[in-house]
């Protein structure tokens, strides 16, 4: 297990944009490097990418949620 | 001698304590977001106050050193390593060339200020190092600093490690931040429950904020007193002809959420401004995180003015800290 966590505050986004589907779904596999969602601060959108290997497992904050530096935004089996 | 950028953070870039004299010009003062913990860094590290140093918000940029220097962070709470190993905001440590600064998540705050001895050497532009990435001056070439970017570096003297600023000497914002406001020349245009509101409502930083302004929202929609639009005002009541914008002042588009101007800001335009947060609290903006909750306090200028001597205290007491 491990957890993904925001590098910065602002909001979370499970979706590069509101028509698009989410980045990742549950059982989805994540390589090093892949977007799992966006942080949006300062009228800039970064991309929250995972340094690690594993399955995706869930979201740990609801979309388009307020987020502090550290928090953890989604589960890794 | 150069500090190298392995990885810039978020619009990472150079700043001093600004250019004044331009804002006529429509070129803001620009500078440090919060100008105590610049000056503190640069002291801690032998330098004049005013040596531009490296503003980071809301995440750490990775540095590596080339050459032996006194460096200090001040500002935001966020963990710090040199080489993995752990160092103290607010106080002045020794690098080697080739050792690498990093953070981890921030904490507190949301500004920091990196000063390194002999100051960021760039060169000046309209008499300042510090950067406006929109008019593309200053800095390093005029923008936020990127990977691989080679900063270069003033000739400094390495001082005593551990100098540090006293705890009661670092200012931060209290939860809620409480920002005093002096009412202003279209205070007039707002409704008496519009007023009252504006002081009474809890609001929060909105994700927008950055050093151009300061926005907040959460607050009640404003009402405007009646009157017919004068010529050229535009349709909306939150408009007026044209006026002068100063350094902290509120304006309040469309009645809905309040911006205060920062360091970057445009120096006129065409919204109403109802007052203007005073000058001892615009340092305590530049630590506002998005979404921390912050009230406004009316002040009258007798309250603004001893604000305004009591941070020059702090100042001097920093600085006899520090001699």
């Amino acid at each position: 297990m491990s957890n993904i966590q925001s590098p910065l505050p602002g909001t979370f986004y499970h979706k590069p944009s509101p028509e698009e589907p989410v980045f990742k779904s549950p059982g989805d596999a994540v390589a090093i490097g892949d977007t799992i969602g966006l942080v949006e601060v300062m009228k800039t959108f970064i991309a929250v990418t995972s340094e690690v290997e594993g399955t995706f497992v869930k979201y740990m904050i609801d979309d388009a949620a307020p987020v502090t530096a550290g928090a953890v935004l989604a589960e890794l089996a | 001698m150069t500090l190298e950028i392995i990885k810039p953070g978020l619009a990472t870039s150079v700043q001093d304590l600004g250019r004044p004299g331009y804002f006529h010009l429509g070129i803001p003062e620009g500078g440090a977001m919060d100008r105590l913990a610049l000056r503190a860094a640069n002291l801690l590290v032998g330098n004049d106050e005013g040596a531009a140093g490296l503003e980071a918000v809301f995440m750490g940029p990775e540095i590596k050193f080339g050459a032996e220097m006194s460096v200090a962070v001040t500002g935001a709470d966020i963990p710090m390593m040199l080489d993995g190993d752990p160092r103290e905001t607010w106080t002045s440590f020794t690098v080697k060339p080739g050792q690498v600064l990093s953070f981890g998540f921030l904490k507190a705050g949301a500004r920091l200020y990196i000063a390194v001895s002999g100051g960021i050497a760039t060169e000046p532009a309209l008499g300042s190092r510090s950067t406006y990435p929109i008019g593309a001056l200053g800095g390093f070439e005029g923008r936020a600093v990127a990977a691989g970017d080679a900063i270069p570096v003033g000739t400094g003297a390495v001082v005593a490690e551990g100098r540090s600023v006293p705890l009661a000497l670092r200012r931060r914002p209290g939860t809620p931040a409480v920002l005093r406001v002096l009412t202003g020349l279209y205070w007039h245009r707002l409704t008496e429950k519009s007023q009252k509101a504006f002081f009474d409502d809890a609001w929060v930083v909105a994700p927008e904020a950055d050093r151009m302004g300061y926005r907040f929202r959460g607050g009640t929609p404003m009402e405007f007193v009646d009157r017919p639009q004068p010529f050229g005002a535009g349709s909306d009541p939150s408009n007026i002809v044209d006026g002068c914008y100063s350094y902290g002042s509120i304006q309040v588009p469309g009645g809905l959420e309040p911006i205060v101007l920062h360091r970057d800001a445009v120096s006129g335009g065409g919204y109403f401004t109802l007052g203007a947060v005073i000058s001892a609290d615009m340092d305590l903006i530049g630590q506002l995180q998005p979404n921390t909750p912050v009230t406004f306090k009316r002040v009258k200028m007798d309250e603004a003015l001893a604000a305004r001597a009591a941070r020059k205290t702090m100042l001097a007491d920093i600085r006899q800290a520090l001699a």
